[in-house]
């Protein structure tokens, strides 16, 4: 396999690997649609959030949706994700509806947290989908514990869990590993490097030359890609998820990305130079996954529109079915603190 | 009936549960191999094997958080802390992820969390805490802190059966210190309810834990030397309060001293004072008077503990003066 290495201003080393996926004409298109569907769901939530029609904050993960898709597109049904708040497309892939993210992010009681909580903090065990909560890297360790339940259960589905290059500093973070090593669960962490955690740049949140050479730490295998290119990020998921499901333990799999938009929609993120913005428009993922199907003669200008199209139409319906959802009465606030 | 130690009491129920319901597992440190540091799970491992008795790494962030994690997709785990002090280490998940769950996800999040505390063991300021009002004021959790073997037994059943998170503090004290009567056959204490350990009509004691012994030992010297007739509330959970058998108390004796082992300013012992005078104003005939340790760390030398605890001659003293307003 051959291996390259270039340098870009903020990230250290990105390995790329030249590699060679085994993707179907219809795989192909399925992970194009749901590229799409990321970008597309997430430009409706700020432009939502502008309306004043988002109940608190927005966030995006433009930039990762390549991450976050061909991740999501390496697990099976079985398999348990824990999304970060970048990974929209993590939960698409999973399985989650539109309609459903959209409720989440106005709030409504028909949401799958009930109002409770917002953007993708919910669960949905019909999916296996945990979302995340506010406290960077809290997740890890319940997904080290279902990927222990898992193992005990001899279920052998994987746990697929997410960090940022900021939150990986957090103590739960190692914690984890520590225990997921040492187990051998069934588990990978993906560190999405974005260069910036919220506005701190990345050379002011670690020392070492690459997020990976943590893994060394835990005996694990780690690697660092390039998170824009979705054909290597499937294939390195891949190839974590098989050797999770193998019993061979966790991989830690840095994922180089670029956060395009501020931390939150509040944040106009004047502190990111405008050059790396530039250099990594470059990179887009959803233009990447354009290009690699026209030049592989699977996306025609047809097909594009009529993707383009379907996409619209979903969201359009999304936004219009929360918008017309009540939000929970107001008493509802003081019920279900404990299971009965 | 078996006449046994507290500890023994503990155990036993943690071995009845995991031969009855094959989704419940212990994690912790050094509970496997070395059975537990106060020897709580001796011989679980040889019985119920690695996969249900697991020797952790030391992280209890990760402990806890496993816990809950394993809790949400249908097991009943049962994570040890070496020490309830330890548990601050890995406060974040018990509070920001474990006794949320339900009210933000609406899943059940079936775990215990088994918290070795108290003080009087000369342990210091780092093996001697009583952590309850941290956990107290965090909605979502169950907390039990049992004082006899019975109520021990019959509570880490109920927590293994629970659907919410559930703090069990289990007072090192008494682990070796109390003896009760068991019955041989299956029962359970249920969460939420609190038990009359002694029954007066003079001043009423709510108490729990190590402290129960101690009110029931004061109860019964001011009883046999001035007559005071004491009735003791042992409350046994601590979160949901039985507020009922509290008031009901409150309205015989009007008089209340409330006795915990854990820092006055702060403690349980405020919100129970709150709650009486909002619903039994008209029944007092005094103040209500609080006993806890005073408001230092928990020193290590035994003159310098022995002053910062509340014991039994400090109770006697209160429920002199009570009975005297």
């Amino acid at each position: 396999m051959a291996v390259t290495k270039k340098r870009t201003a903020n990230s250290g080393t990105i390995m790329q690997q030249n590699v060679k996926v085994n993707l179907t004409k219809e795989q192909y298109l399925h992970l194009y649609y749901f590229m799409l569907l990321t970008r597309a769901f997430e430009e409706a939530i700020l432009k939502l959030y502008r309306q004043g029609k988002i109940v608190g904050g927005a966030y995006t993960g433009n930039g990762n949706e390549a991450t976050a898709v061909g991740s999501a597109f390496a697990l099976e049904t079985k398999d348990y994700l824990f999304p970060m708040h970048r990974d929209m497309g993590a939960h698409l892939v999973k399985g989650q509806s539109l309609r459903h993210l959209m409720l989440q992010h106005l709030g409504r009681g028909n949401s799958l947290s009930k109002g409770r909580d917002g953007t993708g903090h919910y669960a949905d065990p019909s999916l296996k989908i945990y979302g995340n909560i506010s406290h960077l890297g809290a997740m890890i360790p319940m997904a080290a514990g279902v990927a222990l339940a898992s193992k005990l259960r001899k279920e052998k589905a994987v746990v697929m869990t997410y960090i940022g290059d900021g939150g990986s500093n957090v103590g739960d973070v190692h914690e984890s590993l520590a225990m997921a090593s040492v187990m051998k669960l069934p588990l990978i962490l993906i560190i999405e490097n974005n260069q910036f955690a919220y506005s701190t740049p990345v050379a002011k949140q670690k020392a070492m030359e690459k997020y990976s050479d943590r893994a060394a730490g835990y005996g694990i295998p780690g690697v660092t890609i390039d998170g824009t290119d979705i054909e290597l990020v499937y294939k390195t998921c891949k190839t974590a998820v098989e050797r999770a499901r193998a019993s061979e333990g966790p991989t830690l799999i840095e994922s180089v990305t670029m956060r395009m938009h501020g931390h939150s929609a509040h944040d106009g993120a004047e502190y990111v130079p405008k050059t790396l913005l530039v250099e990594w428009k470059k990179k887009d993922p959803v233009q990447r996954i354009e290009k690699l199907l026209q030049d592989k003669k699977i996306l025609t200008s047809t097909i594009k529109e009529e993707y383009e199209k379907k996409v619209f139409l979903e969201l359009e319906d999304a936004v219009q079915f929360a918008i017309d959802s009540p939000y929970p009465p107001a008493e509802d606030a003081a019920i279900g603190v404990y299971a009965v | 009936m078996a006449h046994i130690t507290y500890i023994e009491a503990i155990s036993q129920g943690l071995w009845e549960e995991m031969e009855r319901d094959s989704s419940v597992f212990l994690l912790g440190e050094d509970i496997g191999l070395f059975g537990g540091a106060f020897k709580v799970t001796k011989g679980f491992l040889q019985h119920f094997g690695e996969d249900r008795v697991i020797d952790t790494v030391l992280a209890e962030t990760a402990i806890l958080g496993a816990a809950t994690g394993a809790a949400v997709v249908g097991m009943r785990p049962v994570a040890e802390m070496q020490f309830a002090d330890f548990v601050t280490t890995g406060f974040s998940q018990l509070v920001n992820n474990s006794a949320s769950i339900h009210y933000r996800w609406h899943l059940p999040c079936p775990m215990v969390v088994r918290l070795p505390s108290g003080a009087g063991i000369h342990g210091g300021p780092f093996h001697s805490r009583n952590p309850e009002a941290w956990f107290f004021h965090q909605p979502g959790l169950k907390i039990v802190a049992p004082a006899t073997p019975y109520d021990a037994k019959g509570l880490i059943k109920a927590a293994i059966r629970d659907s919410n998170p559930v703090v069990y503090l289990e007072h090192k004290r008494l682990y070796r210190h109390i003896k009760g009567e068991v019955p041989d056959t299956e029962y359970i204490v249920e969460i939420g309810k609190g038990d009359i350990k002694r029954s007066g009509n003079d001043v009423s004691i709510i108490t729990y834990g190590s402290m129960v012994h101690m009110a029931l030992e004061a109860a019964d010297v001011v009883q046999n030397e001035y007559g005071i007739s004491v009735e003791v509330i042992d409350l046994r959970s601590l979160m949901p309060l039985d507020t009922e058998l509290i008031f009901q108390s409150v309205r015989k004796t009007g008089k209340v001293l409330i006795a915990h082992e854990d820092n006055i300013t702060g403690g349980i012992g405020g919100e129970i004072a709150a709650l009486i005078s909002d619903q039994c104003f008209q029944y007092l005939d005094a103040p209500v008077k609080r006993i806890g340790a005073i408001d230092t760390p928990t020193p290590y030398c035994p003159t310098l503990e022995e002053f910062f605890l509340p014991n039994t001659k400090k109770v006697i003293a209160a429920l002199q003066e009570l009975a005297a307003f």
